[in-house]
């Protein structure tokens, strides 16, 4: 009995352990696709117009710092969860 | 845990990263405040910054000296590169605030690389979460002072031009995301950068010390270089990111003000 217990615990601590890294993992995909959408689009915009510079870069910051709060939000429950 | 006792290179735990015991504590109306190194430096920052201002801006000339110069660069750039393209005719209105947001925020992600204390404050969260409880009490202020409560509340939970069907869907959404998601996010966002900035540089230095003198194999040291000159790069970039973050911080700030005052039609 207090065998199948210590087992028991070990495992969810390990199940703990690999949805640890599956969080943050998952969570980087979504924003890893956009982030990069976001940048390419930038560069185009400006290398096609490159008096518009100024204009896209905070909107280009912006969209990042939007999509990339998704993976931060996932790298603080990897913190979260125990 | 198993892996604490083995041999070998341990990360040290993240909590120990990032706490430091209170020098000293006292006590006012029966909340206890604890000082630490962290907030010493925070108000020195604050002196430094407010010193450094005033001696360049109190005797503002003309042609202007060297200290004068270089703030000036740094309030121009605010100004042409955050505020004015979000905010247009209100941009002096906000200059204060979003210059003193960002230099400070700046200042405080910049203590990540300046060696005695080697630590960015922000990542504590206490201090991003500050800013963006300030963030969004201005915002919904403004925005109630400009449009008045009910139009500011229907005008973002009821957004003009859509069919009646979709507010059951769209209201709860707009709910979420401008109400509680905005200043979550933009407290998790510097808060989150910072520490996972601070972690991978510690981590990144102390595996190079390790590969040096850690471990008794020759192959370890002979890749020591890759993880020391990788983390020197990653201290550049811990560098670049605070500056980033800065102006993050400070153009979401001045896009929320910008969208309380002039709602969409």
């Amino acid at each position: 009995m207090e065998m199948l217990l210590a087992q028991a615990a070990e495992t969810t601590i390990s199940v703990a352990a690999i949805g640890k890294g599956l969080v943050y993992g998952l969570a980087a995909i979504g924003p890893g696709i956009g982030i990069g959408l976001i940048f390419g689009n930038a560069i185009q915009a400006i290398a096609r117009q490159p008096e518009a510079a100024g204009l896209v870069r905070p909107i280009m910051f912006l969209g990042f710092a939007l999509a990339e709060a998704l993976a931060l939000l996932g790298f603080v429950l990897f913190f979260l969860i125990t | 845990m198993n892996l604490a006792a083995a041999p070998g290179f341990h990360v040290p735990e993240v909590t120990h990263l990032l706490n430091f015991a209170p020098l000293f504590s006292f006590k006012v109306g029966g909340m206890e405040f604890h000082v630490t190194f962290i907030t010493l430096v925070m108000f020195g920052l604050t002196f430094l910054l407010a010193a450094l201002f005033v001696a360049a801006f109190r005797n503002a000339t003309v042609i202007p000296g060297k200290l004068q110069n270089a703030l000036e660069a740094g309030v121009d750039g605010v100004r042409e590169q955050i505020v004015a393209p979000i905010l247009g005719s209100d941009t002096e209105r906000f200059m204060p605030l979003l210059t003193a947001m960002f230099f400070f925020v700046f200042a405080m992600n910049f203590m990540e690389v300046v060696p005695p204390v080697q630590f960015p404050l922000s990542s504590r969260m206490a201090i991003p979460a500050f800013f963006a409880a300030l963030s969004y009490v201005i915002f919904n202020y403004l925005g109630i002072r400009k449009q008045g409560p009910i139009n500011y509340f229907k005008g973002i939970l009821f957004p003009p031009g859509v069919p009646k069907f979709i507010y059951v869907i769209l209201t709860p959404i707009e709910f979420m995301s401008t109400f509680i998601f905005r200043p979550l996010t933009l407290a998790v966002r510097l808060f989150a950068n910072m520490m996972a900035g601070h972690v991978m540089l510690t981590i990144f230095f102390l595996a190079s010390a390790y590969f040096l003198y850690g471990a008794d194999s020759i192959f370890l040291r002979v890749i020591f270089p890759f993880p020391f000159v990788l983390s020197i790069i990653l201290t550049g970039f811990e560098m670049f990111i605070g500056l980033i973050q800065a102006f993050i911080i400070t153009i979401l700030t001045a896009v929320y003000i910008q969208g309380a005052l002039h709602p969409e039609h």
